[in-house]
């Protein structure tokens, strides 16, 4: 059941192409473990989507993978680079090994094919042998599995409502059972009743067969519900990463704190509320040091100046964090922000 | 600042108790709010021709000055055709929009334009509600213009300071020349609100003002309208699906579902101690890392319903769980239910509430204390 089944070395994306290019993902360490539920967080802009693209190679132009390696091992227990794949071996691998519910899914559906065509085109290129009543028995099969009676597969997409059409394409990209769930921010065009009904599917059908999932949003309260380890990123990198509970209860970095205290809590005591200061930097203009620092309250001078590591705080804990506060070397007379010691 | 200033004082509903300090009629008030929305060729075989969508039917509503009432739905509920009806971008159906207790429904360019100056709306896109060729300056200065007369040379340039200081968009000349893809979302979203608040208005209609924002600055844009409406004294309508934050800022929370008010009260009493099934269930669902253990095991079902023939009866029952022949016959009136802390009426449309025969049987309360 554990071990690593995607691992991320050092992932380098740049966008455009020439002398100035904006590095947009600048060294992003991750490993996703088998079974597991690892939520990526963070603002727009901040590369997170860029993160699962680039590490299934759809990345289009002018994004330019610059550098890193992405490990998958399969079910046969085969390490593979997936940046290093031949383009038959890529497509034999995707979707099989690693499938996407892209952002926005309510409108990747085409509008002028049935959903039955749609769900099984996949598995017909993956699987050529099958044959037609082995391919529809397989789509009935998936649609009842995320909550739709098979009679809707002679559906076309306008038929179904967005709620529906997302459950399709979750369908979809289960078809070929795959091992990896990489989910950009599927659930952020509907309502908060239909996006519980749907994570909690996903969750149901996790513990059933078994897959991992990547799940992208913006929404920190969401993936503390839903995830079992969550990685914050900010301009382009991963700034902290711990168990759903440590991020929510004991956050370390400065920014996991501020994004927490973001969201308005709907029970316990109403408090004053700030959000972070400032807005989020341009990758264009990223200054040396530390990306948060401009709007970081505890920011000291090493922090303007040299761009802190990912790694284990001070104190040991199984998490990593990237700021100064938590480095070996603090100086001595630095206060200790207390909200980040808990 | 005061956000969190205490419990509301103002009344809740459309008729609600008079606050204490007096009787302060509303600036805004909406009775009997309908829309209808014309379909035309609905139904494949060319039936109902005549059908209409019902995005709005029968909702009361009132603004006071110095107070935030949230409205509170999912996508297709009706609560962005509300403003835009308040706003009178678009024609009711039935109803009466009354502005200080006048009639308000204009007829012609100046009486809208007169309108106008007392009613602004901001709107959900910043990207996309700021003109991307015209610099801050321009935008603001057609605003000023049109509603503070032909201002020139050094009077402009202080209005234009006095509203982008207003917005804490300050020092003035950094974002005065701006175009606004040089501004980040949230600064565009502040001088949407600059060109608001240029008209001097008495109410604000505030459509998902901050659902585009990212997420660390989306409570930078509501403390500034809170902040506004504490020192211009503007009476709010926030509209927003994310009723958590909807307690974080409104005095009153209006719930609405299918095109109906199905409970309304002071925010602190919905959002902790909800009657109506339907915010029973937007409550649970919404995201709460605190709730992880007591959340219900059986996942909500069902979607809205279709508002070309919206069911009969209380539009929820087809999702309610406690549903009863009463519910699926006649629709509930907005049922008082209790007293929030001011004194001001809670209301829920639901039969649970009332002593009918074959009423529902609601559990009394489902909520637990803040």
């Amino acid at each position: 059941m554990t071990g690593p089944v995607l691992e991320i070395r050092d992932l380098r994306v740049d966008y455009g192409f020439g002398d100035d290019p904006t590095h947009v993902l600048r060294g992003v360490d991750l490993t996703l473990h088998r079974g597991e539920v690892l939520g990526l967080a963070g603002e727009s802009g901040c590369g997170k989507s860029t993160l699962a693209y680039a590490a299934t190679r759809l990345l289009p132009p002018p994004g330019l993978i610059t550098g890193g390696e992405v490990w998958l091992t399969d079910r046969e227990g085969n390490r593979n680079d997936i940046l290093g794949l031949t383009d038959a071996q890529l497509r034999a691998a995707r979707w099989r090994d690693v499938a996407i519910v892209f952002q926005g899914a309510m409108s990747s559906l085409n509008p002028v094919f049935r959903i039955g065509r749609q769900l099984t085109d996949g598995i017909r290129a993956h699987r050529p042998g099958l044959s037609a009543r082995d391919l529809e028995a397989r789509a009935a099969e998936l649609l009842e599995m995320v909550g739709i009676s098979a009679d809707r597969l002679r559906a076309y997409p306008h038929q179904l409502s967005g709620g529906m059409r997302q459950r399709v394409m979750i369908a979809m990209a289960l078809a070929l059972e795959p091992q990896v769930l990489l989910m950009d921010e599927p659930t952020t065009a509907l309502d908060v009743v239909m996006q519980r009904q749907i994570l909690e599917q996903i969750m149901e059908l996790r513990d059933r067969l078994g897959f991992s999932v990547v799940l992208i949003t913006h929404d920190v309260s969401l993936l503390v519900e839903v995830a079992d380890r969550i990685a914050i990123m900010y301009a382009g990198e991963i700034v902290e990463e711990a168990t759903a509970a440590d991020v929510y209860r004991r956050p370390r970095h400065p920014y996991a704190h501020g994004l927490l205290g973001s969201f308005p809590p709907l029970h316990g005591p109403r408090r004053e509320l700030a959000g972070i200061p400032g807005s989020p930097p341009d990758l264009q203009r990223l200054a040396a040091g530390c990306p948060f620092a401009p709007r970081c309250p505890h920011a000291m001078d090493v922090c303007q100046q040299v761009r802190p590591v990912l790694g284990p705080p001070r104190t040991g804990e199984a998490r990593r964090v990237a700021c100064h506060l938590h480095g070996a070397d603090l100086p001595g007379d630095v206060a200790f922000p207390a909200e980040l010691a808990r | 600042m005061s956000t969190y200033a205490g419990t509301p004082e103002a009344p809740a509903g459309a008729s609600g108790a008079p606050p204490s300090d007096g009787p302060e009629p509303p600036v805004l008030e909406a009775v009997g709010l309908t829309k209808h929305y014309p379909v035309h060729g609905g139904g494949a075989r060319g039936q109902r021709r005549s059908a209409v969508v019902h995005a709005v039917d029968g909702v009361d509503l009132s603004l006071h000055r110095g107070k935030v009432v949230a409205l509170v739905g999912e996508s297709g509920s009706g609560k962005s055709t509300i403003a835009r009806l308040l706003a009178q971008l678009q024609p009711l159906t039935a109803g009466r929009l009354l502005l200080r207790g006048d009639d308000a429904r204009t007829r012609g360019r100046r009486a809208f334009r007169r309108y106008v100056g007392k009613v602004q709306m901001i709107f959900q896109d910043p990207f996309g509600s700021l003109n991307p060729v015209h610099p801050v300056r321009y935008t603001l200065t057609r605003a000023v213009r049109i509603h503070q007369g032909r201002l020139r040379g050094q009077e402009l340039e202080d209005a234009l300071a006095a509203l982008l200081e207003r917005v804490h968009l300050t020092p003035v000349e950094r974002y005065v020349d701006k175009y606004p893809h040089e501004l980040s979302g949230g600064q565009r979203q502040r001088v949407a609100i600059a060109r608001a608040l240029a008209a001097d208005p008495e109410v604000l209609l505030a459509d998902e003002p901050i659902s585009m924002l990212d997420v660390s600055i989306r409570l930078g844009i509501l403390n500034l309208l809170a902040d506004l409406r504490d020192r211009l004294h503007l009476a709010i309508l926030y509209i927003t699906h994310d009723i958590a934050s909807a307690r974080y800022f409104a005095d009153t929370t209006l719930v609405m579902y299918a095109g109906r008010v199905v409970e309304s009260g002071d925010s602190e009493s919905v959002t902790q101690r909800p009657r109506h099934p339907y915010t029973r269930l937007l409550v649970s669902s919404a995201p709460d890392p605190d709730a992880l253990a007591e959340r219900a095991a059986a996942p909500p079902k069902g979607e809205p319903p279709s508002l070309v023939s919206p069911p009969a009866g209380c539009r929820f029952h087809p999702r309610c769980p406690f549903a009863t022949d009463l519910c699926r016959t006649e629709v509930p009136p907005l049922l008082d239910v209790g007293r929030g802390p001011g004194g001001e009426p809670l209301r829920a449309a639901c039969w649970g509430w009332s002593d009918r025969d074959g009423a529902p049987q609601v559990p009394a309360d489902e909520g637990r204390e803040a």
